[in-house]
């Protein structure tokens, strides 16, 4: 089958691979019919996660048809039009349990690497890794689902994939970005990213009843796509956040602060993009973390710090001083997908939200090591692409 | 002590590489070898190295073992002021020959805290793991007992065949070798914990034990896992850690990982970067994370 590989720092190739099997009774294999790029693919394709391998096969938002299912998957059968989140869960375990899919304890066949950089184990993750288990991804044409009675969700009606896809991911990791924001009516969410899970946050949040939804970005197309949700926004690169958020709010500022875009962020003054960049490059810290030293120092004093931008290792600079004097709780993991699914499904069937608002290319998978260059350089408007095998 | 011990090495090598560095002059009046050309310049260098070992001993986790670069430039250091007393008289002859005392009295304590630091651990190798499984007590504690479910979540191991209520015959596999021992249960509290030995004189000599407890707020059984290789044994459980490239307590921990899954989830769980679960060995050389083709 043909699938999308990693083959090099910033190198990816379409290339033919085996069709994949059944390794775990509870595998099921599935024919991808629609898959996406996700923003942070790219920190896997710049090198900045640790433990990625030439050969990998990159993607963890994808959907498609069952074709085969393990001895011990009694809710799916050939056939079954399914969407796979991104986190792979036992169900079983005590992580699970308590609906914190992305710490499955048993999903992670390499927990060892893992606890050694994070001092204990999250959960497999399909396509992201070998620290998070090794699995390949869903950038091709088939992939080996494990768990398959656990996460994949039934789509049985009509809805189109451009409709559901985005129910893998970053629907709903935007949204319990907004979740965790713990919103009461009235009030003010600042949200930085306006890429395709920024701009589901910010849907969600007015979703959730927030009053006010202000997005940061210096891309001027996506701030504006984000505009369609009603959110206000804000460029960086024109105004200074903190003082505009400080007059938005009455001097108080945001209620709470979304950090949607994680360890690659960028600073409108050169010098202090050099530095991080620098020490990033040099491997000396791996995360550029401008936007979550600016959420905190924005957020209001008691105010909640919601991080779903992914990060990789270690921060400099953390202002651990203002989130202590100013009680600011921080809230962050990778999303717990299954807990969302039927939920967010439903929001769909009842025409709350169309997720497909976010796409901006569609493009046949053997195009992907370009579309990758398309959304890494945001040229061509780029937001979101969607794969077809 | 002995890493006190070592520190405090560390410092002298500190203040000697100082002191040369900065005045290597007063350095080479005091052991008499003023006189000679390019004295200055060799004081400079051994200052240098003495920096290096202040570096390795002051700077390093089991400190110890880097004496061992001091008592090779004592050895350096004996042989230059050696030569250069054997040159000299008078004054300068009893300068050098003081020096050099004092460098063997310090080599003679080098000496001792390489040895010790170097020294080969006595006793048996003792190993400990634990995990919490997310099912009752009395499953956990059935699902181990019956010894021949062992090899299902440890992979080093071939089969357990049970022999009768207390004994059993063990295999493992080796790349190179296989072992067969047999093992007997000393102490059995059902439900609670399991003890075993291997039977003298049968290829092996280990003991374990294993305990269930309820987990904190009953959630779920923690299984507490103590090994320990005697004499016999220790070199051979360090050889077949050796040969899988794993270490001892790596082992135990990716075993209870197993365990849990087989538990939990009814099989060990496998990826195409790590087809055979969790195995610190392939976590170093893992596949590439795509299909692994063929037929199951």
């Amino acid at each position: 089958m043909k699938a999308n590989v990693w083959t090099g720092r910033n190198h990816l190739e379409i290339q033919d691979v085996p069709d994949p099997r059944i390794l775990n009774a509870r595998d099921a294999i599935v024919r991808v019919t629609s898959t996406a790029i996700c923003g942070s693919d790219l920190h896997l394709v710049d090198g900045y996660i640790p433990t990625v391998k030439k050969g990998d096969v990159l993607g963890h938002e994808f959907m498609g048809e069952v074709v085969e299912v393990g001895p011990g998957v009694r809710n799916l059968r050939a056939g079954d039009r399914v969407v796979v989140p991104f986190p792979i869960a036992c169900g079983a375990c005590f992580a699970c349990e308590a609906e914190l899919y992305s710490l499955c304890e048993n999903s992670n066949p390499n927990a060892g690497m893992a606890e050694k950089l994070m001092g204990h184990s999250p959960a497999g993750i399909f396509g992201y890794s070998h620290m998070l288990g090794g699995f390949p991804g869903g950038q091709a044409e088939y992939v080996r689902v494990p768990f398959a009675d656990v996460g994949p969700i039934k789509i049985e009606d009509d809805l189109p994939d451009e409709k559901v896809l985005f129910l893998s991911d970053i629907f709903p990791t935007g949204f319990m970005g907004a979740e965790m924001c713990d919103i009461k009516p009235g009030q003010t969410i600042a949200i930085w990213g306006a890429g395709p899970v920024g701009q589901f946050a910010a849907a969600s949040a007015f979703l959730l009843g927030a009053d006010r939804v202000i997005v940061i970005d210096r891309f001027s197309y996506r701030l504006r796509r984000v505009q369609r949700t009603g959110a206000e926004v804000l460029n960086y690169e024109e105004v200074n956040v903190l003082d505009a958020l400080r007059d938005m709010t009455g001097g108080r500022g945001p209620d709470a602060c979304i950090d949607a875009v994680g360890m690659e962020a960028h600073h409108p003054t050169p010098v202090m993009y050099a530095y991080d960049r620098t020490k990033q490059a040099a491997r000396l810290e791996t995360e550029r973390p401008y936007v979550l030293r600016e959420a905190i120092m924005a957020c209001r004093n008691g105010g909640v710090v919601s991080v779903i931008g992914v990060y990789g290792g270690f921060v400099d600079k953390f202002p651990m001083g203002t989130v202590m004097n100013r009680s600011l709780t921080i809230r962050t993991g990778q999303c717990h997908v299954q807990r969302y699914t039927g939920p967010l499904l439903d929001r769909i069937r009842a025409g709350e939200i169309d997720p497909s608002f976010v796409i901006s290319h569609r493009m046949p998978l053997s195009e992907a090591p370009r579309a990758f260059e398309l959304f890494k350089n945001k040229q061509d408007e780029c937001n979101k692409v969607v794969l077809t095998p | 002590m002995t890493d006190r011990f070592a520190r405090a090495l560390g410092w002298t090598s500190l203040v000697l590489g100082t002191a040369q560095v900065a005045a290597p002059r007063a350095v080479t009046r005091l052991c008499g070898v003023d006189d000679a050309p390019g004295a200055t310049t060799v004081a400079r260098l051994v200052g240098g190295r003495e920096l290096l070992h202040a570096a390795l001993l002051l700077g390093t986790k089991n400190p110890a073992q880097w004496a061992w670069t001091r008592v090779a430039g004592d050895t350096m250091d004996l042989g230059i002021l050696g030569r250069a007393a054997a040159n000299r008289t008078g004054t300068r002859r009893a300068r050098a020959l003081a020096a050099l005392g004092a460098v063997a009295g310090i080599a003679a304590l080098d000496a001792a805290c390489a040895r010790r630091g170097t020294a080969k651990a006595k006793g048996p190798l003792q190993v400990r793991a634990c995990i919490t499984i997310n099912k009752p007590r009395e499953e956990v504690y059935r699902f181990w007992r019956d010894l021949e479910n062992l090899p299902s979540f440890m992979i080093h191991l071939d089969s357990v065949r049970t022999l009768d209520q207390r004994r059993s015959h063990w295999k493992a596999k080796g790349p190179v070798v296989k072992l067969e021992w047999e093992a007997e249960i000393i102490d059995e509290r059902a439900g609670d914990l399991i003890a075993w030995r291997s039977v003298p004189g049968t290829g092996i000599s280990t003991a374990g034990l294993v305990s269930f407890t309820d987990g904190p707020g009953g959630r779920g059984t923690v299984v507490d896992v103590s090994l320990e290789y005697g004499a016999p044994g220790r070199k051979l459980a360090a050889a077949v850690a050796r040969m899988f490239g794993e270490h001892p307590e790596q082992q135990v921990r990716d075993d209870l990982r197993r365990f849990k899954q087989v538990m939990e989830t009814g099989e060990v769980v496998r990826s195409e970067g790590s087809p055979e679960g969790h195995r610190a060995l392939r976590q170093l050389r893992q596949r590439p994370a795509q299909p692994i083709g063929g037929r199951a």
